[in-house]
C-alpha cells in the first residue's frame, strides 16, 4: 500500500524525565500536539510504524557501528534507560518480524542495511512511543542511522536511504507510517545543554517543509556542528523522512524551545495526499 | 589514549546488569580486561565526570554512568563544567564547547527574543 503517514517528532529524554522543570503551559501544548500527532498516524489506518531513530549508544558501539539498521523481531523491549530517570516504566512493544524482513529486502536492493533481532528502545523511539501509541497496540519497526559516532553516513546517502525506506512501504500491502525522531539544534548532555539556536531550527523546518532535496542536502557536517551543536547531527531522520515523503510539502503543527528539555520541541508531518 | 576502551566500558555497563553488579562489588575489578589508562581509571572508580568529560566521553554515554551514581541532572552538567574549568577542553572526541550561559539565562533570553518580535 501507499505510504499513509510520514512525519517527525522530538524524543529528548527530559521530555518525559524532566517534565516537573517545564513551563507547564508550554509542556502541556507540547504534549497535546503529539498526543494529536498519534491520532493523526491512526486516522490514517496505519498497521505498523516505521520509527526512524538516532539512537545513542543502547544497540550499537562503535566496536561494529552500522550507518543504517533496521530490527527485524517480534517484540521490542525498552526503556535501556532507568525508568525513574526516563520517566517511562519498563515496556514491550510489538513488532513484527515478517514485515521487518520483507521491508528490509525491498531496502536492500538499494540500500545497504544491517538488520537486528535484539534491539531494546533507548529514549530515542520510547519517547515519541510514549506520546503515539501509549497503549503500544501498533506493531513498531525500528530503524537508525548512526548521528553518534563519526564518521557519519552523508546526507546524500541518507536521502538515498529514506527513498529505499519509501520504495519498501510502498511494496508491501499493509499501511505504513513513517515518523523520524531527533532534535534539530541542540546540544545534548554536555555542558552546553539546554541551548537551542532557534533561528536556524526554523529555518531548518522551512526547508523541510519545502522538501526541496538539493536545500536539504545543502546542510554539511562541519556548519550543522558550529550553529546546531553535535545534536544536530540528527537532522538525518527528519531528511531520511523527506525523501521517503517524494517531493511532498510540509506544514510544522508545534515548534517551541523548552530548554530544560534541550531541544526545540518539534512536531510536523507531510501532506502525503 | 584509550578513549574507545573508556566509552566501551561505559557502554557495557549502562547495559549490562551483571557488569553493574560487578561495578557496584568492585570497581577496579570490574574494569579489569578494559585497556584504560591509569588516569582513565581513576576517573572511573571515583567517579569524576568532570574528567571523563574532559577526557572526552560521549555525553549520551556519560549520562547514564551519572544517573547510575544518583546525580541529579543540574548536578551533573555543573560536574562537566567544573571538569572543564579544572582540566582545560576537551582532549579527544565530538566535543567544543560554545559558551552556554545556562538554562535559566538561555531561557530568559528566549522570551525577551519572543517579546521583542526578534524570535
Amino acid at each position: 500500500m501507499p505510504l499513509v503517514y510520514a512525519g517527525v517528532c522530538s524524543h529528548a529524554p527530559g521530555i518525559t524525565g524532566r517534565a516537573d522543570q517545564a513551563d507547564p503551559v508550554i509542556r502541556e501544548q507540547f504534549y497535546a500536539a503529539f498526543g494529536a500527532m498519534g491520532e493523526s498516524i491512526r486516522a490514517s489506518g496505519a498497521e505498523a510504524i516505521v520509527v526512524i531513530a538516532a539512537e545513542h549508544f543502547a544497540n550499537f558501539f562503535m566496536n561494529n557501528m552500522p550507518s543504517f539498521a533496521i530490527g527485524m523481531s517480534d517484540s521490542y523491549d525498552g526503556p535501556i534507560e532507568d525508568p525513574d530517570w526516563l520517566g517511562i516504566r519498563p515496556f514491550v512493544a510489538p513488532g513484527d518480524r515478517d514485515l521487518s524482513e520483507r521491508l528490509i529486502r525491498e531496502v536492500m536492493k538499494t540500500s545497504d542495511v544491517a538488520y537486528a533481532e535484539e534491539w531494546r528502545f533507548d529514549h530515542g523511539i520510547a519517547v515519541p512511543l510514549h506520546f503515539l501509541t501509549p497503549q503500544f497496540d501498533v506493531p513498531v519497526i525500528p530503524v537508525n542511522i548512526n548521528c553518534q559516532g563519526p564518521p557519519l553516513a552523508p546526507l546524500e546517502r541518507v536521502w538515498a536511504f529514506g527513498e529505499a525506506l519509501r520504495r519498501a512501504a510502498d511494496a508491501v500491502p499493509e499501511r505504513i507510517a513513517i515518523v523520524g525522531t531527533g532534535g534539530i539544534s541542540h546540544w545534548p548532555a554536555t555542558p552546553d545543554s539546554g541551548k537551542i539556536n532557534e533561528q536556524w531550527d526554523r529555518e531548518f523546518l522551512d526547508r523541510w517543509c519545502g522538501n526541496d532535496r538539493e536545500a536539504l542536502l545543502s546542510y554539511d557536517d562541519a556548519t550543522v556542528y558550529a550553529d546546531a551543536g553535535q545534536g544536530g547531527f540528527e537532522i538525518r531522520t527528519f531528511l531520511a523522512v523527506s525523501a521517503a515523503a517524494g517531493g511532498a510539502k510540509g506544514m510544522v503543527q508545534f515548534y517551541e524551545p523548552i530548554p530544560i528539555f534541550a531541544v526545540g520541541c518539534t512536531i510536523a508531518s507531510y501532506s502525503l495526499g | 589514549m584509550s578513549l574507545y576502551y573508556v566509552q566501551k566500558f561505559l557502554f557495557q555497563l549502562n547495559r549490562d546488569e551483571a557488569l553493574k553488579v560487578a561495578y557496584d562489588r568492585d570497581r577496579e575489578a570490574a574494569l579489569d580486561g578494559y585497556d584504560v589508562s591509569d588516569e582513565e581509571r581513576v576517573a572511573l572508580v571515583a567517579p569524576d565526570i568532570g574528567l571523563l568529560y574532559h577526557l572526552g566521553v560521549n555525553g549520551q554515554i556519560l549520562m547514564h554512568f551519572a544517573a547510575l551514581h544518583q546525580i541529579e541532572w543540574s548536578d551533573y552538567l555543573q560536574r562537566m563544567r567544573d571538569g572543564l574549568a579544572e582540566h582545560g577542553p576537551v582532549r579527544e572526541g565530538v566535543y567544543a564547547v560554545t559558551g552556554y550561559v545556562g538554562v535559566e539565562a538561555h531561557t530568559a533570553s528566549l522570551a525577551n527574543a519572543s517579546n521583542d518580535g526578534t524570535a
